[in-house]
């Protein structure tokens, strides 16, 4: 098998999610005939961070592709610069990680190369007819198995959390230019700029104790409980992505993958289902509680306490109890 | 303007899932369907950008008959007409089966843009509209969280969301493929008077045949990869569950947040 791996780089460093991603791929090789990872880099004077790469993983080659026209991502010259090289030599992996960015394209590339798309992988096992992927399907509540048909080249992205990136086999790979003609790779928009969403932040990530609250809470006019929770315990507010989508709470108390990440000593999850772009932004907290009336809810499954049950009873007992415990 | 949006129509995240007999999906028998989160977003977008500019909005759905209830809902929002993909051969396909088919369909006309959501929240893929962008050879974006139509409508300013709360500003030229990520706007609600509109409205069904597309092509049988099974995922070391009613687990929980986690 032939695997190449798409690493993610921002301004000369690795995405986070980048060795997470190597990880997976050097799996993947190792259950697939043991062969060698190729990696590819693209941007823009990345030459020191190629150099570090190539020095620092086990890899086959460092395939690098280093222009102004890739030195600010767009999905015109990503895909440009990534066609060539694939349609040249045929990978039978492509493997991502599974970001803001690698979404951003991953699909258009496979269109237009004639791939096969497999997103969000998170685990992968061999059984007698071949491998199969686990990837998490509505909202996370469920986890399908999913088999690869045909023939051809397959882009796969690896979730965050899934593989550990100091799994990752440190070693060394040769230095390589990416095949192409980068001068044709040319972006297809333009960028006018970056900006902050929500404006002026609410730092949430120095508070000690976070109230979260989730859809479960039901609408603006019941947000009391919350409210009245995070009195009591001196706790900043914070909220899931649809909550702030319905207006309930402003953008900047946002929790999860396009909002902050936190890590308080104690985070109340409160109607929450516990989607991964949730969680990710809250995963590294010393002790979760999640209120929820599914017992299935994913959130349980990082939780370190649980209640099922109503949120609009339990929170209420929950304030009282911990005014009673205050007093004491 | 001639906008057309493509709407999913997905299980209720509120609805209780099961596991269906055969553990091949989950069972939609007595399951309540609505349309996908982000795409209702994207429709929201379409008729506010139609109604500045003048135009209409096209509603496309590619699913089985219980789709035509997300199509008639988009009709009463103010859409002005409907395409369902309905033929059992569109079933089931991956993003690159399905985008392909929805791409053909819009193929046929000629739109100034296309709205699609960001992620349908059963399969996920979050890739559908970038193929149908593919197959039209038009720029796309996804996860934009704003869209500015410039003045004569060659480009549009477009806000797409990046990691960690920040945002990319972007002129793309039109026609484009934007995906629509939730909380871009507040979507409307169906008045009584555009429900009785809506029932007027044409709702065409293209054949596989009318896109020129072959059986082969599209759906399960144009997909390259194949969902086997789903479960609900193993709880492994999960939260300790605390029993009681609200007054009784509350205690017992404050009692183990201060003595056993030591956190209040
Ligand atoms: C690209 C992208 C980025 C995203 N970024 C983020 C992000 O940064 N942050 C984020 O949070 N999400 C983000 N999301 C959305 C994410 O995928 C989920 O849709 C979201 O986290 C779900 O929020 P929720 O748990 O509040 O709602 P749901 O998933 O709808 O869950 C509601 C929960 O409340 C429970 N419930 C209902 N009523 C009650 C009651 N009365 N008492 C107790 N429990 C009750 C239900 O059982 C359910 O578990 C993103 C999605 C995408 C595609
Ligand atoms: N069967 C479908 N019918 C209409 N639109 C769809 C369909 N499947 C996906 N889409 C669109 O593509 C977006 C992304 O879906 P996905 O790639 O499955 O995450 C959705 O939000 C819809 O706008």
């Amino acid at each position: 098998m032939k695997i190449w791996i798409v690493l993610e780089q921002k301004d000369g460093e690795l995405h986070r999610m980048s060795r997470e991603a190597i990880a997976a791929a050097q799996g993947l090789a190792a259950a697939t005939g043991g062969g060698s990872v190729d990696a590819v880099l693209l941007g823009g004077g990345i030459a020191t961070l190629a150099e570090k790469v190539a020095g620092g993983y086990a890899l086959g080659s460092v395939r690098v592709a280093d222009h102004p026209n890739l030195a600010a991502y767009t999905p015109g010259g990503y895909v440009a610069a990534l066609s060539a090289a694939i349609a040249a030599a045929a990978p039978d992996w492509v493997v991502f990680p599974h970001t803001y960015q690698s979404v951003d394209y991953m699909a258009r590339l496979a269109q237009g190369l004639g791939a096969g798309l497999l997103p969000e992988v998170t685990a992968f096992e061999e059984d007698a007819q071949g491998l199969l992927f686990s990837r998490p399907v509505l909202g996370g509540k469920l986890v399908a198995k999913v088999r690869v048909r045909g023939e051809g080249t397959m882009l796969l992205s690896v979730q965050s959390g899934a593989w550990a990136a100091e799994s990752a086999q440190a070693g060394s790979g040769e230095l390589v230019t990416l095949d192409g003609d980068l001068a044709a790779a040319k972006p297809d928009r333009e960028i006018l700029g970056v900006e902050e969403v929500g404006g002026e932040q609410v730092d949430l990530t120095k508070a000690e104790v976070i109230v979260a609250a989730g859809r479960g809470v039901g609408g603006a006019d019941k947000m009391g409980v919350i409210e009245d929770l995070a009195a009591a315990l001196g706790a900043e507010i914070a909220a899931s992505r649809p909550v702030i989508d319905n207006g309930w709470l402003p953008r900047d108390r946002q929790i999860g993958s396009s909002g902050q990440t936190v890590a308080p000593k104690l985070y109340i999850a409160a109607g929450i289902s516990g989607a991964i772009q949730h969680t990710v932004g809250m995963k590294g907290s010393a002790v979760v509680v999640a209120i929820n009336k599914d017992p299935g809810a994913p959130i349980f499954s990082l939780s370190n306490y649980g209640i099922v049950g109503d949120l609009h009873e339990v929170l209420p007992a929950l304030t009282k109890a911990i005014r009673r415990a205050k007093e004491l | 303007m001639r906008v057309a949006v493509c709407m999913k129509q997905v299980p209720d995240t509120e609805a209780r899932l099961r596991v269906h007999r055969d553990g091949s999906w989950i069972d939609e028998e007595d399951l309540a369907f609505v349309i996908n989160e982000s795409d209702e977003y994207a429709l929201e977008e379409a008729l506010r950008i139609a109604e500045k500019s003048g135009g209409e909005v096209v509603v496309i759905s590619l699913g089985p008959e219980r789709v035509k209830e997300a199509l008639r809902k988009g009709l009463a929002l103010g859409a002005a007409r409907a395409i369902h993909l309905k033929d059992e051969a569109f079933l089931g396909g991956d993003a690159l089966a399905t985008g392909k088919a929805l791409a053909a369909a819009i193929g046929k006309e000629e739109f100034d843009l296309v709205l699609t959501g960001s992620q349908s929240d059963d399969v996920g893929y979050g890739g559908t509209g970038s193929v149908v962008a593919g197959h039209l050879g038009w720029p796309h974006a996804w996860l934009v969280m704003g869209i500015e139509i410039e003045e004569g409508g060659a480009h549009a300013k477009v806000t797409r969301e990046m990691e960690s709360g920040l945002n990319e500003i972007l002129r793309i030229a039109l026609p484009a493929v934007f995906e629509v990520q939730a909380g871009i706007n507040h979507p409307r609600y169906a008045s009584l008077k555009g429900i009785m509109k809506a029932k007027r409205k044409p709702m065409a069904e293209p054949t596989l045949e009318e896109l020129g597309l072959n059986p082969e092509g599209v759906g399960s049988a144009g997909s390259r990869i194949e969902v086997v099974s789903v479960a609900f995922p193993e709880s492994g070391a999960g939260a300790e569950i605390i029993e009681g009613d609200p007054e009784e687990a509350a205690q017992v929980l404050v009692d183990k947040l201060r003595k056993e986690a030591k956190v209040l």
